[in-house]
């Protein structure tokens, strides 16, 4: 990592601190340790502390896999830091490793003389078998590389729990905050966020609260007398500067939901969400379904295609119909789409992405549903595409896609993936009265009305909805006469009505920002051009590249269809054109047929993100092919 | 201008659509009683929506001068439900068939039955795939020819009504294309006015692909003896001379026919029909002839608290507890810090 280069070690009291410009940790465990919690909290503080930071869950599919097998490990990664954070990190400076089996599964990511944390207690016989380890690597030898601290993490936190009168098992389920007052002594977090929500969280049990706390802070005392190893410092990473304002972490789940309901209030109509439970967009259909008094209506549908039909039905009396999935519920929903296509009713799909085909890699990220979402139809279907690049920008794009489907009267996908869900990053919360407004204008006037009168704008049909008088209209899946809205199996009516569809969607090119450039010159030998969730990675990988000379821009990509209408443009200015996709290459095959650009994919379909490393590496090797 | 306050008549629900079913079909009665009744409601045009799925019974919507929606094949309870949701004004009805609402709809018409969304279901049963030309349906009978099984059906019918009632429909009713003057329009008004899911299935004939399916308890000379009209609180009498009946087997739960009269049988003995008893709902629903009358008018009417009135119920009373939801409350909740 290039940017932990600045170090000034201090004393303070016994032992040296040192100040540091990035931090990446990664915390793993059983399932049942509770990492995920752990990670969220160190998060918690350290944004309360001032750092920018970007994390990375990363957890089993099985709800309760195995105890102690390496298919059971989960593990949570942040980085901090005093800069602008763009992605995870790639490797950690720091592995907590909770137990053999999350040793063996994530110490090859731990560069040498990286810190290593093991919780001896754990290290069983029994566990170090289900790792597979013959002997046991805390004692042989095999991690005299690394700055090992090991402490019985199972035995300190069954003492410091012990005037609380718990079971064993529920005295033993603290060790992960155990772990983290340990974490918040070496990098200097405070506790007391934590403390509070452990509070609240148990406030009808008090005595686990407590347990809990006395474990945190008996975490916390361990590093005050904890002999580190030889160079080890307790380290300090200073304020990152931020844009002036009030923040908070959001992941990219949460921030979608609160988007949707933002531009439901921009527009002026009701929501309704249709969902049927899917990993990883599950959560969006929690979230609403317990903002009730923002007049949300949620669906728990029967399947799949319920959810968008339903969604669809709530559009056609006037709501915003939503419906949120992942990539086998985009499959069920395709020809409901169709109707929604067919019909002009205006509809948002949230896709999680993740990895496939079918079930696939439920909980591991991927790009995958790109040209799903933009072809993936049968007949000549188009609609309108929108991908997020960060967790807060889901937030910024669901209201975008509101706009569009109310305004263009057309269903809109907006894409987000696994690593957007889960991940968190701080974020600047806006005042609700500043989010743009757009106010729908439902059809009330009866002359000249037929359902399919259009916008000569924008294109976009009247919006009648039921409980209107004088409006009465019947639509459907049948094609419709141009002029007056009626079943029309004319052949001629066809290709145009087909025509219009698409030039409905096509025109919103005009109405949506232009492609920019953002980092490195604006025509040269080489552009690298992402969408959706690894922009982070992109970004630095590009930045790195440039520090080290090598003459590149990058370009992000946020509206997949219609395009930015100078994309083509951008594209041309460049003599090599690389894509980085976690995929087997969607958007390089878009931007070849759109433009006959001599675009190259450069792909990663291992349900993990790419690695600022990686991204750089290609970007040398593409520049000296 | 709501219609509220104006009286209207049948050809108010016509549309201006031309009816393309095949001459002779039964779903021309069924659109006639159903205009012939819809102004009885007293609901304004505005304020009632037609849903359909795929099939000649999802035709139904364009006909009808009310709002209307043909959604996809089977997806019709579904897209009804958000429709309702959306608006618990409306009036919804859906219109569906044995192909569209049994089989590939069969996931969501139980949902809605289950959930009891406040939809009127009509579910044409012909026991055949009519728009697709004559195949087989989930309700046509073991052995029948059609043209995906010319040596005969070989998969086992289904019974719209207890299928129904298993979804735990709240109110599921029976009657006949034929019963054009009294029954149909009665039936559906009652499917109307019950609040909820009201599950109205009517035997319609295809005389194109499945031509007199139903004279084996339709046709003049078998028809009294052959259908039972259900009355609540009404003893279950039926016979061209009114001298059958229906009572339990002495020591089962299953019902036989008796000839009032025979071994000093009165009509006292007879099952007295009660609407709100599921069990014998679907005992009723079961009986097929010739061996028993085909039951008709309404099997069972337990009414309970509607869908979407209770998800409403749900905002609300939120809305109540927590204020009207507030974005700037919403993400100032929690953990925040000020920059700069
Ligand atoms: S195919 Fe049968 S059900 Fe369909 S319209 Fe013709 S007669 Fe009626």
């Amino acid at each position: 990592m290039d940017h932990v280069e600045s170090t000034t070690s201090k004393v303070t009291g016994k032992l040296p601190t040192e100040e540091i410009d990035s931090v990446v940790i990664r915390f793993a465990g059983d399932s049942g340790d509770g990492m995920q919690l752990t990670g969220t909290q160190f998060t918690q503080a350290t944004a309360l502390q001032g750092n920018d930071l970007a994390t990375f869950p990363d957890f089993p599919a099985e709800i309760r896999a195995p105890a102690g097998t390496t298919f059971g490990v989960s593990a949570f990664q942040i980085q901090f830091a005093s800069f602008d954070v763009l992605t995870p990190g790639d490797a950690p400076d720091a592995l907590v490793a909770m137990n053999p089996a999350a040793l063996r599964v994530h110490l090859k990511d731990l560069p040498r003389g990286g810190l290593l944390i093991v919780n001896s207690g754990a290290f069983t016989p029994g566990n170090l078998k289900k790792a597979g380890y013959e002997t046991n690597p805390i004692e042989d030898g095999s991690l005299d590389g690394y700055r090992l601290v090991s402490v019985d993490i199972s035995k300190a936190t069954l003492a410091a729990t012990q005037p609380f009168g718990l079971s064993q098992k529920e005295a033993l389920r603290c060790k992960n905050m155990w772990t983290l007052g340990l974490a918040f002594w070496l990098y200097d977090r405070d506790r007391q966020s934590t403390i509070d929500g452990l509070r609240k969280q148990f406030a009808k049990r008090p005595e686990i609260a407590d347990a809990n706390i006395a474990a945190l802070n008996a975490g916390h005392a361990y590093g005050e007398t904890i002999e580190l190893p030889s160079g080890m410092s307790r380290l300090i990473v200073p304020k990152a500067k931020y844009e002036p304002g009030l923040y908070r972490n959001t992941t990219g789940n949460e921030a979608t939901a609160w988007g949707l309901i933002a531009g439901c209030q921009s527009a002026g109509i009701p929501m309704m969400l249709g969902s049927y439970p899917i990993t990883p967009a599950s959560d969006i259909l929690h979230y609403l379904s317990a903002l009730k008094h923002f007049g949300v209506v949620t669906f728990q549908a029967e399947d799949e295609i319920a959810a968008i039909c339903a969604a669809i039905g709530a559009s056609f009396s006037g709501s915003l119909g939503v419906t949120t999935t992942s990539g086998p519920g985009m499959a069920l929903k395709t020809e409901a789409m169709g109707l929604a296509v067919v019909t002009e009713l205006p509809l948002v799909i949230v896709d999680i992405q993740r990895g496939g085909p079918s079930t696939g890699l439920p909980t591991k990220t991927e790009q995958s549903d790109l040209l799903q979402a933009v072809v993936g139809r049968n007949a000549d279907t188009p609609l309108a595409v929108l991908a997020a690049a960060t967790p807060g920008d889901c937030f910024t794009l669901a209201i975008e896609a509101v706009r569009i489907a109310t305004k263009y009267m057309t269903p809109v996908i907006l894409l987000t993936d696994g690593y957007l869900a889960n991940g968190a990053e701080p974020w600047r919360i806006p005042e609700a009265s500043a989010l743009p407004k757009f106010p729908v204008h439902l059809r009330t006037e009866a002359a000249g009305f037929h359902p399919f009168l259009r916008d000569p704008d924008t294109l976009g049909r009247a919006w009648a909805v039921p409980g209107t008088p004088e409006l009465l209209h019947r639509i459907g899946g049948l094609e419709k006469d141009y002029d007056s809205g009626n079943i029309s199996y004319d052949a001629a009516n066809h290709h145009k009505m087909t025509k219009t569809r698409a030039a409905k969607i096509a025109g919103i090119a005009r109405d949506i920002p232009l492609q920019t450039v953002h980092e490195g010159e604006d025509s040269g030998d080489m552009l690298v051009v992402s969408w959706g969730s690894t922009y982070g990675a992109v970004l630095q990988g590009v930045r790195n590249a440039r520090r080290r000379g090598l003459k590149v821009s990058h370009a992000h990509v946020r509206y997949m269809s219609p395009f930015p209408r100078n994309l083509g443009e951008v594209l041309s200015r460049f003599k090599k054109i690389l894509v980085p996709e976690m995929n087997n290459g969607q958007l390089v095959k878009l931007l070849r047929a759109e433009y006959l650009a001599p675009a190259e994919g450069f792909n990663k379909i291992s349900g993990q993100p790419f690695r600022v490393s990686e991204i750089e590496s290609k970007i040398r090797e593409t520049l000296e092919a | 201008m709501s219609e509220q306050l104006v009286t209207l008549s049948r050809k108010d629900f016509v549309s201006d659509q031309e009816v393309r079913w095949c001459p002779g079909c039964g779903d021309y009665a069924i659109l006639a009683a159903v205009q012939k009744v819809m102004p009885e409601f007293q609901v304004p045009r505005e304020k009632t929506v037609f849903v359909s799925g795929i099939g000649c019974s999802s035709r139904f919507p364009y006909y009808m001068n009310t709002y209307g929606f043909h959604t996809i094949h089977g997806r019709a309870p579904a897209v009804a439900t958000g429709i309702k949701l959306a608006n618990p004004e409306l009036d919804v009805w859906v219109a569906t068939g044995d192909g569209d609402g049994l089989s590939i709809g069969g996931n969501h018409l139980m949902h809605a039955l289950r959930r009891n969304v406040d939809l009127k279901i009509l579910l044409f049963n012909n026991r055949i795939y009519g728009l697709t030309k004559g195949q087989y349906s989930p309700t046509s009978v073991l052995g029948q020819k059609t043209k995906s099984t010319p040596f005969g059906v070989v998969d086992h019918p289904m019974s719209p009504v207890a299928f129904a009632l298993g979804a735990n429909a709240r109110f599921v009713a029976r009657t006949i294309d034929v019963l054009t003057t009294k029954h149909m329009p009665d039936m559906l008004r009652r499917t109307h006015d019950h609040k909820g899911a009201s599950f109205l299935e009517i035997f319609q004939n295809c005389n194109v692909f499945n031509d007199g399916a139903f004279d084996y308890f339709v046709e003049k000379d078998v028809a009294a003896d052959r259908q039972l009209f259900l009355e609540h609180g009404k003893p279950m009498v039926f016979g061209a001379k009114r001298d059958k009946g229906l009572r339990l087997k002495p020591g089962k739960l299953e019902l036989e026919v008796v000839q009032l009269g025979d071994n000093g049988v009165t009509e006292a003995d007879v099952l007295v029909h009660d609407e709100t008893n599921l069990p014998l709902a679907f005992l009723l629903g079961q009986l097929e002839p010739p061996e028993f009358p085909i039951a008709l008018g309404v099997l069972y009417c337990n009414p309970a608290p509607t869908y979407e009135r209770m998800v409403h119920d749900q905002v609300n009373a939120t809305r109540e507890k927590l204020g009207a939801g507030d974005l700037d409350k919403l993400f100032r909740a929690g953990n925040t810090w000020k920059v700069g």
